[in-house]
Parts: C-alpha cells; sequence; structure tokens
C-alpha cells in the first residue's frame, strides 16, 4: 500500500509530478570530488596549512632568533629564502608568520560569521521596526569602505589581535546579516514555518532548529570568500603596523620590512606578498566550489 | 458553553446542541490589507464543532475557508487579522490570547494538516526528529521517550519500518507517506481538534482514499473532532458528519452532510453539486456555476451569489440574508430556499 518513491538513480528528469520534489533534491548528491575548483582550492590551502602547522618539523631556525652575523644572505642551502636584515631565516618567518596569519583570520571569521547570522534571523523572521532598525545599522556600515573602517576602528582600539578582531566583527557582519536575512525572508514564507507555528513551536525555536538549517549554506560559502577577505585585512593592518606586532613574524610585517631592501633583495617583500595571493586564491577557489556544490537547482 | 453577551442575530440563529460543542466560532471576521483595499475574506461566519465529530467546510478557492482555519489557530499571515468574532475552545477565547499563550494550545490542543505535504515538512530536518518534536516541546518527554513515541506514531500511520524511517529526510519519501508523516505530527501531542486544509488535494487518488480512511479511523479511536477542508465533495461525504458551505466569505448553507448534499438548500451549493461528477447517478453533462466568485473588497450588495443565481429575486439584490434555521437543524443563508428545494426534487423525480 506504500509506494515509496526513492529515486536512487539519476535520469527520468521530471517524469512525473509525484517524482518532483526528489527529483530536485537529486543535484544536491553532485559530488565534491567532481569540482575541479574545489579540488584544487583544498590542494592549495591543505599544502599550506600542512606547512604552516608543520613548520617546527620543517626548519629548525626559531623565527625570531637574530643572527647579526648572517644578516641579508641571498637564497642558500643553508637558509632556502636566505636571511633579513636581521640574520632571521625568511623560509622560517615564512611558516611561522602564516600560521598567525591563518590562525587569526579562521578566528576572526567566526565572530561577524555568528552575529551577523543572529541579527539577520532576527531582521528577516520579525520584519517590522527591528527589521528596519538592524538593516539601518547595515546601511550605516556598508557606507564606509571595508579597509578604511578597519583601519580607523584598529586605530582607534589600538594595535593588536584583539582588536583585529572587534574590528573584523563589526565590519564584517553586515555582509552576513544581508544573506541570511535575504534568505530568511523567502524561507519563513515556506508551508513548514507555517507547520512548526501551527505546532506551538516558540519564534526561537522555529528560527534556530527550523530555518536556519535551511538558510545557513548561503553564509558558509559566503565566509570562505570573507577569509580572504580577512586575511588580506589582518595583513594590511600588519604592514600598516597596527596589526601582528613585532618581533612575531607576519606576512603583512615581513612585506612592510623587505621593501626598504625590494631592489637588492627582492625576495624579502615579493614570497610573502607570493604566499597572501596564494593562500586567497586557494580560499576562493574553495568558496567558489562550495558554491556550485551547495547551490540548489539548475 | 456561555459568554453569548454579544447577542449577534446569526449567533442565536445558529446554534442548535449548544451543549457538547468543542469548538464554537462566533460571528468571526478577518479582514486583510492589500494595495488596492481591505478584502474581508471571512465576514461573519459561526460553526460549531462537536466533540469528536467531522465538519466539512467547503467552499471554491478563495471563499476564505482556509483563512477561517488559519485564524482558529492564530496563524494568520502578517497582512490579516481577526477583526471581530469569538473563537471558543474548551471555554476559553482563543482570539483573546498572546502568541505565547497560543503555543501552549497549538499541538496538545489543535493541530493542523496541511495540503502540500512536502512544503510542510521542513526539508533538512529527520523525519523522526519532526514527529518527536511535539512532545519533546509540550509534553516534557526527553530524546529517547519523544523518539519512543515516535515510532509508536509511525506504527500508527501504517509507515513500514518505521526504525529505518525514522532517519529519513521527506524527500526520500511519497507524497502518502509524507502526508502520514504530517498526520502522525499532527496526533503526536494527541490533540482534541484537528483542522485540516485540504490533506488529500495533492494526492492521487488512491492514496487520497488510504489517508482518508486513516485520518478518519484514527480521529474515531481517539476521539478527537475534525474541521475538514476541502472543495472536493466526495471526500467531504466520506470523512464528514456535518458540512458548513462557504461563499465569499460568508456560510450560505450548513447541516448534515446527507442533508446538504442530497437536498441543498442554497442555489451555490445546488451548483457545487451538480458541477461535480456523480458515479452512482451519471449526468450527460456537469452544469457548472455561471460567473467568477465576487470581488471581496466590494463584494455585491445584498446576497453575495445574487449576481450568478438562476433563482434570484428583486429582494435578493436588497437584503443580506443571514443563517435561517430550517426544519431538522440545517440552516440556508436563501431568501428563497423553498424554489432551491423544488428545483432539487423536481429533478430528483425526473431520474
Amino acid at each position: 500500500m506504500s509506494a515509496i518513491s526513492i529515486t536512487g538513480t539519476a535520469g527520468s528528469p521530471e517524469s512525473s509530478p509525484q517524482a518532483g520534489p526528489a527529483e530536485r533534491a537529486q543535484p544536491r548528491r553532485r559530488q565534491w570530488y567532481r569540482q575541479p575548483a574545489l579540488i584544487a582550492g583544498l590542494a592549495i590551502i591543505g599544502v599550506i596549512l600542512i606547512l604552516v602547522i608543520a613548520a617546527p618539523l620543517i626548519t629548525s631556525y626559531n623565527p625570531d632568533a637574530q643572527n647579526l652575523q648572517a644578516t641579508l644572505s641571498g637564497f642558500s642551502a643553508k637558509h632556502w629564502l636566505g636571511t633579513d636584515q636581521e640574520g632571521r631565516d625568511t623560509f622560517t618567518r615564512l611558516l611561522y608568520g602564516g600560521r598567525i596569519d591563518l590562525q587569526v583570520a579562521f578566528i576572526a571569521v567566526l565572530f561577524p560569521f555568528v552575529l551577523g547570522t543572529i541579527l539577520g534571523s532576527v531582521a528577516g523572521y520579525f520584519g517590522g521596526w527591528v527589521d528596519i532598525i538592524i538593516m539601518r545599522l547595515v546601511d550605516i556600515v556598508v557606507a564606509f569602505p571595508f579597509f578604511v573602517l578597519i583601519i580607523a576602528l584598529v586605530f582607534v582600539l589600538g594595535p593588536g589581535e584583539r582588536s583585529i578582531y572587534i574590528a573584523i566583527t563589526l565590519v564584517g557582519w553586515v555582509s552576513y546579516a544581508r544573506i541570511i536575512r535575504g534568505e530568511i525572508l523567502v524561507a519563513k514564507r515556506q508551508e513548514y514555518v507555517l507547520a512548526a507555528q501551527s505546532g506551538g513551536l516558540s519564534n526561537l525555536r522555529i528560527m534556530g532548529r527550523h530555518l536556519l538549517p535551511n538558510v545557513i549554506t548561503q553564509a558558509i560559502v559566503y565566509a570562505m570568500s570573507d577569509i580572504v577577505q580577512d586575511i588580506l585585512a589582518i595583513v594590511t593592518l600588519s604592514y600598516l603596523g597596527l596589526g601582528i606586532q613585532p618581533p612575531t613574524a607576519d606576512w603583512g610585517t615581513m612585506i612592510s620590512d623587505g621593501q626598504n631592501f625590494l631592489t637588492t633583495h627582492w625576495q624579502l617583500t615579493t614570497i610573502p606578498g607570493l604566499a597572501v595571493v596564494i593562500t586567497g586564491l586557494g580560499l576562493s577557489l574553495i568558496g567558489d566550489g562550495l558554491a556550485d556544490l551547495l547551490r540548489p537547482g539548475q | 458553553m456561555g459568554g453569548q453577551g454579544a447577542g449577534e442575530q446569526v449567533v442565536g440563529e445558529y446554534g442548535t446542541g449548544v451543549h457538547g460543542a468543542l469548538l464554537q466560532v462566533s460571528d468571526l471576521r478577518v479582514e486583510i490589507a492589500t494595495r488596492r483595499g481591505i478584502v474581508r475574506a471571512v465576514d461573519g461566519v459561526s460553526l460549531e464543532v462537536p466533540s469528536g465529530e467531522a465538519v466539512g467546510l467547503v467552499g471554491e478557492s478563495g471563499s476564505g475557508k482556509s483563512m477561517t482555519l488559519r485564524a482558529i489557530i492564530g496563524v494568520l499571515p502578517p497582512e490579516a487579522r481577526v477583526t471581530a468574532g469569538q473563537i471558543m475552545l474548551d471555554g476559553i477565547d482563543l482570539t483573546q490570547l498572546s502568541n505565547a499563550q497560543l503555543n501552549k494550545i497549538r499541538g496538545p490542543k489543535i493541530a493542523m494538516i496541511f495540503q502540500e505535504p512536502m512544503s510542510a515538512l521542513n526539508p533538512v530536518m529527520r523525519v523522526g526528529q519532526q514527529i518527536a518534536e511535539g512532545p519533546q516541546v509540550h509534553l516534557g518527554m526527553n530524546r529517547a521517550q519523544s523518539a519512543e513515541r515516535a515510532l509508536e506514531l509511525m506504527r500508527r500511520v501504517g509507515i513500514p519500518d518505521p526504525e529505518r524511517r525514522f532517519r529519513s529526510f521527506p524527500h526520500e519519501f511519497s507524497g502518502g507517506m509524507r502526508q502520514r508523516v504530517m498526520i502522525a505530527i499532527a496526533l503526536s501531542c494527541e490533540p482534541s481538534l484537528i483542522l485540516c486544509d485540504e490533506p488529500t488535494t495533492a494526492l492521487d487518488v488512491t492514496i487520497q482514499d488510504q489517508i482518508l480512511r486513516l485520518l478518519a479511523k484514527l480521529c474515531r479511536e481517539s476521539g478527537t473532532s475534525l474541521v475538514f477542508v476541502t472543495h472536493d465533495l466526495p471526500v467531504v461525504a466520506q470523512v464528514c458528519h456535518q458540512l458548513a458551505v462557504m461563499y465569499a466569505g460568508k456560510i450560505v448553507e450548513r447541516g448534515t452532510v446527507q442533508e446538504v448534499l442530497t437536498e441543498p438548500s442554497h442555489p451555490y451549493t445546488l451548483g457545487l453539486v451538480r458541477s461535480a461528477p456523480d458515479v452512482d447517478h451519471p449526468r450527460s453533462s456537469l452544469v457548472a456555476i455561471p460567473g467568477s466568485p465576487p470581488s471581496l473588497i466590494s463584494p455585491p450588495s445584498g446576497c453575495r451569489f445574487h449576481p450568478r443565481c438562476k433563482f434570484a429575486e428583486e429582494d435578493c439584490t436588497v437584503i443580506e440574508p443571514s443563517l435561517r434555521l430550517l426544519d431538522s437543524g440545517r440552516a440556508t443563508a436563501c431568501l428563497h430556499f423553498e424554489r432551491c428545494l423544488e428545483a432539487v426534487r423536481a429533478e430528483g423525480a425526473d431520474r
């Protein structure tokens, strides 16, 4: 008496209206390993993560140890990428610098993600004056260019990691809030929300357990590209002397320290710069791949 | 079941056996604000659901039947609101409750089953969890107890292999199975009233029959009352005891299913019956009701059906008829119901 129509195999698109929803779910099963962008991005970021996490195993130097007898040496077997003006091994500093930059970026992306998702859900679900207030706040933040606002905030708060987290949270939440609000506005008109309300579930529960799981993927996809922006912001702040403070190694300070020697020792600036570019590229590829993978329909 | 202080004429005329009514809706009005004006989607509906009985609410699209249901359970769309009337459930007026208070009633007292089981189930939540959620929230069950209850409900509504299906997602179910899940969710907190909004419209006919039988059986077993909204007359005949016919936001006729469907006392009901195929007495052609439903922003004066009614007289355009009690407890809102009955009897004699 029960005709359970699980259409596990591909094909027969829109064969019957009954099978419609099951067919629609089909593209979600696109395998992740068939996404070239995702694979390339995962490979790049995977290699980078292994390098920076395993840094103490790869190099025996201390990133902060000065050796004034061997300053500004070129490429050699002893110092693969040479040393800087204070005789510190560039390769070692590159790995340890990546460590701190990636760590700060991955932590920094969480706060705006959480804050923006909560505020966006509330604005989209309740609407009315709550929505108006939250979205006007968004408008105010969006009116400033991202980097200008970040730099201004860190300048006011004082340099350091804590300020980076605060600044990125205060500026970054707006994108998540906009994305989630838009998704919730559509999703809350779905009948399952009506059904949940008819079942006597509280608004908090409907938002958290019914709506969010349906809309959160868009925010996750955005978070991938947001990390790129955060890394750039962290490196930029450090370059300006507002971010990671010397002597701690970091790509931004390395670029800024090395630029005095650009004509004679180009590698001091160029190589950390390339590290930023490659990391950004890898994360962007993951973001694109995820977006393709998770995009419903088509 | 007191509280008729409003003294509305319609209410007084309507009531037959007030005692034992589980749900009593009196003079309910729902208005929807649109850009073109205020739509009076429900305009003075009075309805009474006795304990353990099934009441059908039929009418064409836009007649206000779904809005009536949504007003009862308090999930009107944001642009709609109840402007007048009472919804008494077990002596409590639901229109006076806050959302938080309503949340204690929705689930354990009233539940609702929707038309499209696919969109009414959360696509990213496991089916078992969706059934178990109500008992967790309303009956204070822990995870294990509510899961056990969900499995028991899945067995009761006839979902095979519930242990395995518990962890499935809605898209892995067929339409009929999804509607069984909806029924299980509705029954999960043992409500005394279930509102059904065209629960079988999206299903094919054989499945439709299974679902109706299941619903009727489960409600009979547990003594649950039903309000059954549909535009499908055979479905009403199968499930319901009482029937109310809605047209343009008003109830135009009401009585037992048998009476109303065999001897309609309102021309609109007659039109509905004639436009539906009848297997036992095949007619050469189905008769459509001429015209289309009126605008609810500026409804016709007098009887709202008069522009489409072949029995309409001069007075129909002026007098707005209210429900009048006829002999055997049925009520009609037609000024010339005798002519309608005559026509029905004449047709019956022909056959």
